[in-house]
């Protein structure tokens, strides 16, 4: 009794602290989106926002952004479907959120005689669930477009719709030379397979098994997340996109999705093509070094490397995710299509073909 | 295909010369941070409530109204500003001046500047030289749009 017990918090207690890493995460990545946006642009940034007139740096303006959209008035239009309207927002936001469940962020942890897995639930087929949720998200976008009744956001609705179907195959097959490499669709043991060494030396990560297929999921999954170099759904210089009837938290909702999106994507990444928690060459008792040395080490500080390792890859990709939103324009249209059919359905079919020869030799 | 690719090039190239920017004004940002002082700063900003920049001469600030020696409004109330104002913002109330020479006096002056569009055009039509905008001031926001309309005290004074 007191073992399920036990059991039941832990899970709890894996859910909150995945959920607050989550929910930290997007909030400051709001933050890092404007300050790295202005160091791009050469300028400040936000910098205001003071507490007991401290501001280091800003780092307040993520909470008071938050204040101000609680506050706001939360606008429903009259000639809106209320329902819908209000559900869209939700849909959105809970297909996203819930696909950090089956991210793992470290190996397992052993605490007196238990062993406590680093991630909330270990799926037999926890990368078909990620992509299966993610696609679903799309669902919140196609019903806000068309629930709120107004041309604009059914023309954001309707591009969203576009934009779905020509990643979606790319974003599926490109993972397909990697299923196959890492005979697995379970996240955890995709990790711990990339733990072995290539030649001796190199970490069989992902991005060296499969430099293609990583490439052309780099381009889907940017599409996934829908900003700018693919931001057709919203396309803020020109029709404000499926949000424009949404005000107050509905519209937090949908930008916080935007920004959860990224931290997926960034984790997926992390994950599948750069070794998810796994440090080079630090195996579950220290390091064993390719050219002899070793350092063994304690258990907690393994899980701390690997945990820290996880993030600090976690963070690069949102940086670079930002980086790209900051340096180009959007597609068009019939160009996002065109890119999709045409260069990154074709690329991955190679590179499944590529990959099985490869493998057969 | 060839020229697909160079496009790829241009397009790394673009995230090449962002990243610097970023990495190279991250890099004065903590020398700044560490105190060491450079030439070169990581942003142009200027924080604006506790820095300003300086206006330039030509800069079309705040009216005035200018005087004669004796402490009198130059204008004669020749209604040419009130005329060529695009915003039709001034209204100037004529009345008669003791002195032959200036035959005129404005005995209202005001200026509703919360239509004013500050154009100049006063300035320039004026054959008395008798309005400028060269105060330097612009920080005359209020709460009211009452607040906004100056008369011929504020003005001159
Ligand atoms: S600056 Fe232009 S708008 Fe303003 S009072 Fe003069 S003429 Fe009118
Ligand atoms: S143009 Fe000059 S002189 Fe004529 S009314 Fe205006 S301020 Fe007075």
């Amino acid at each position: 009794m007191t073992e399920t017990l036990t059991e039941i918090l832990i899970v709890f207690i894996k859910i909150v602290c995945a959920l607050v890493w989550f929910l930290l995460l997007t909030l400051y990545l709001t933050w890092l989106e404007r300050k790295e946006s202005a160091l791009i642009q050469d300028r400040l940034g936000a910098n205001r926002a003071p507490i007991f007139g401290i501001r280091i740096i800003g780092l307040f303006q993520p909470f008071a952004d938050a204040i101000k959209m609680i506050f706001k008035e939360d606008f429903v239009p009259s000639f809106s479907r209320k329902f819908l309207h209000t559900l869209a927002p939700f849909i959105s936001f809970f297909f996203v959120a819930i696909t950090i469940a089956a991210i793992p962020f470290g190996d397992i942890l052993r605490i007196g005689n238990r062993t406590i897995n680093l991630q909330i639930l270990d799926f037999n087929v926890g990368l078909l669930f990620i992509l299966a949720m993610l696609s679903l998200g799309i669902y919140g976008i196609i019903i806000s477009g068309w629930s709120s009744n107004n041309r604009y956001t059914l023309t954001g609705g309707l591009r969203g719709a576009a934009q779905v179907i020509s990643y979606e195959v790319a974003l599926g097959l490109s993972l397909i030379g990697l299923i196959m490499v890492y005979p697995s669709l379970r996240l955890s043991s995709i990790v711990v397979y990339q733990g072995e060494l290539l030649f001796g030396f190199l970490p069989k990560w992902g991005i060296f098994l499969q430099p293609l297929g990583f490439v052309i999921f780099l381009f889907a999954a940017l599409a996934e997340t829908k900003r700018v170099p693919f931001d057709l759904p919203e396309g803020e210089s020109e029709i404000i996109g499926f949000f424009t009837e949404y005000s107050g938290l509905k519209w937090g909702l949908f930008m916080m999705t935007d920004f959860m999106e990224i931290i997926i994507i960034s984790t997926l990444l992390t994950t599948l093509f750069f070794g998810g928690w796994q440090v080079p060459w630090l195996a579950s008792d220290g390091f064993h070094f390719p050219w002899g040395g070793e350092l063994l080490l304690p258990h907690v500080v393994i899980v701390l490397f690997q945990v820290a390792a996880f993030n600090i890859k976690v963070f690069f990709f949102c940086w670079l995710q930002i980086l790209i939103r900051w340096t180009y324009p959007r597609f068009r249209y019939d160009q996002v299509m065109d890119l999709g059919w045409k260069l990154l359905v074709p690329l991955s079919l190679v590179n499944i073909i590529g990959t099985g020869i490869i493998m057969t030799i | 295909m060839i020229k697909a690719l160079g496009y790829f090039i241009e397009i790394i190239r673009g995230i090449l010369i962002t990243a610097r920017h970023f990495v190279v004004n991250l890099f004065f940002h903590i020398l700044k941070v560490l105190g060491i002082k450079t030439k070169r700063k990581g942003a142009v900003t200027i924080q604006y409530p506790e820095q300003k920049k300086e206006i330039v001469s030509r800069h079309r600030s705040l009216h005035r109204l200018m005087t004669r020696p004796d402490g009198k409004p130059r204008c004669v109330a020749c209604m040419l500003c009130v005329t060529v104002c695009p915003s039709e913002c001034i209204y100037v109330e004529a009345a008669e001046d003791p002195d032959p020479e200036i035959q005129k006096y404005p005995a209202k002056f005001i200026i509703d500047l919360g239509r004013c569009c500050f154009c100049g055009f006063c300035v320039e039509a004026c054959p008395e030289d008798a309005i400028r905008m060269d105060t330097g001031n612009v920080h005359f926001a209020q709460y009211s749009q009452q607040d906004l309309i100056y008369d011929l005290d504020k003005l001159i004074g």
